[in-house]
């Protein structure tokens, strides 16, 4: 009884959210807009169970999940060790916070024309834009991070013995683990805009290509198949940040004791 | 009389500010603290007391005057002196208890079964044991305030200090802890310097005890030397009279305090 109460409390909830999300749309679809425009859940998921049969449904996918993955790990090893720094350093901070508080305001769509004169319509031009559209938020965090630890965390660790570089690798860092997270999390859902946005000027294959192939050609079920399949991969790995944070993470608390 | 383990030399700490004026919260501090003794350093909130063990410390240098240990004068954080603070924020959250009493030996390389084994040793002293896996955010203030208190002993410094170690705990786990702190100094008789601005805790638990000045300009108006033998009950004459000596000299500071907050 108890652990079923907590499931419910749990999972319950969402699946009950979920679910009268696509009645609504249902019902929307049937008899609100009752339009080839907007086509039902069941129209969209035979589409979808098609498109994913013939292979090419998942050809997108991967096509952007490669390119997101690839932006935002090297973004992410990129801008950890810079975050760090700018958070231990005054004067590196000093030094590239004219970069960081400057390019964090041209946003990546914005930056779409400039990464396809320079790379091309290839992968690179879309794994620039991920790279620095994950780049800035990862650094923010990182920083704020390091300049949230307890003062007495560093001091408790002076006079424990523990060197400066001790201090970095054994309480600074492990301090700072969930603003890192963190920021990795929002980069990630940005990732997704940039890389629809992106791929909607400029690619061969991915879900923003698959969305304008959609337009182009009027198939509106493939549009929304598109849009349904971003949603969830987004959902899914949200849910996975949100998991690690709390499980590896929960503890790593850079204020608390 | 030995040569004292720390020794302040007209110490004055003055505080710069950017807007406004400069703040001299102490002023030609002197005061020596003997090797193996329980020094409490008492006076009223805002007097400078965290100020004098910060510089001891080493967290903060002096603007003037110098700080002796052992005839050295003190630069810098050092594992001679341990420092439990007051809250549990120096609490390394995501090491369990005996990974955060470990901390200052795994600094140095001990050996991991060697760290193990004196780590478990002073978690029994301070009564952890069976605690040891625990994460700080699952205990309580005083278990805490345990971890920080076997996390310094561990480390076997010259000298503890203790800024107010037991303030932001209960009235019943306060007198629990300060009447395991005294037998613990009975058994390690470590050199203590514990600052307070609790009269009935330092009379309970202070060698001696330095009465500081209201700030700013603060200094040592007074030390008391505390002569009761084992237990010190609250209700005992000698302890009441040691508290009301204490009480007297305190008392015009709290008001002067008091009167320059308002």
């Amino acid at each position: 009884m108890r652990l079923a109460q907590r499931v419910w409390t749990g999972y319950g909830g969402y699946a009950v959210g979920f679910a009268s999300l696509f009645v609504l749309w249902q019902l929307a679809s049937l008899y609100l807009v009752s339009s080839v425009l907007f086509p039902p859940p069941t129209v969209v998921f035979k589409k979808g169970l098609a498109l994913a049969k013939s292979g090419v449904l998942f050809e997108h996918l991967w096509a952007s999940l490669q390119r997101i993955l690839a932006g935002f790990v090297a973004g992410s090893l990129l801008g950890i060790p810079i975050g760090l720094a700018m958070g231990s350093f005054r004067p590196v901070r000093k030094l590239l916070e004219p970069y960081t508080e400057f390019l964090r305001f041209i946003p990546s769509v914005a930056m779409i024309t400039v990464a396809v004169i320079w790379f091309g319509i290839g992968e690179a031009s879309k794994i620039f834009l991920i790279i620095y559209t994950t780049i800035f938020i990862v650094i923010l965090n990182t920083a704020a991070g390091v300049s949230a630890i307890a003062p007495n965390k560093i001091r408790a660790a002076e006079s424990l013995g523990a060197s400066r570089a001790q201090i970095f690798i054994h309480v600074a860092l492990p301090a700072t683990v969930p603003y890192i997270l963190t920021g990795m999390r929002l980069a990630m859902a940005n990732s997704f805009t940039t890389i629809v946005a992106a791929e909607l000027i400029a690619a061969n294959d991915g879900l923003g290509k698959m969305l304008w192939d959609g337009r182009l050609f009027m198939l509106v079920d493939e549009i929304f198949v598109s849009l349904v399949t971003l949603g969830i991969l987004g959902f899914a790995t949200d849910r996975m940040f949100r998991w690690s944070i709390y499980t590896f993470a929960g503890r790593y608390s850079p204020t608390g004791g | 009389m030995a040569k004292p383990l720390v020794s302040f030399r007209d110490v004055g700490k003055t505080y710069r500010s950017l807007h406004g004026a400069d703040y001299p919260a102490i002023e030609r501090f002197s005061l020596d603290i003997e090797v193996g003794e329980f020094f409490c350093l008492l006076g009223p909130s805002g007097c400078g007391k965290t100020t004098v063990l910060k510089m001891l410390a080493g967290f903060e240098a002096p603007t003037s005057g110098q700080i002796l240990m052992e005839g050295r004068e003190v630069t810098g954080a050092s594992r001679d002196r341990g420092v439990v603070f007051q809250g549990d924020d120096s609490l390394y959250g995501w090491l369990s208890a005996v990974e955060n009493v470990e901390f200052g030996l795994r600094m140095r390389h001990v050996e991991k079964a060697a760290r193990r084994e004196r780590a478990m040793r002073y978690l029994e002293l301070v009564g952890l044991r069976g605690q040891e896996q625990k994460y700080p955010a699952e205990l309580s203030g005083g278990m805490k305030q345990r971890i920080q208190i076997a996390r310094v002993l561990a480390n076997e410094p010259a000298m503890l200090l203790m800024d107010e170690p037991f303030a932001a705990l209960d009235a019943q786990t306060r007198s629990l802890m300060q009447a395991e702190l005294a037998s613990i100094w009975r058994t390690t008789r470590t050199t203590v310097l514990f600052i307070t601005h609790d009269i009935d805790e330092a009379v309970t638990l202070g060698g001696r005890i330095g009465v500081m000045r209201a700030g700013p300009r603060s200094d040592v108006k007074g030390v008391v030397e505390v002569s009761l033998n084992g237990a010190r009950a609250r209700t005992d004459d000698t302890f009441l009279r040691y508290y009301k000596q204490v009480y007297e000299m305190i008392r015009d500071e709290v008001a002067k305090s008091l009167a320059r907050a308002e």
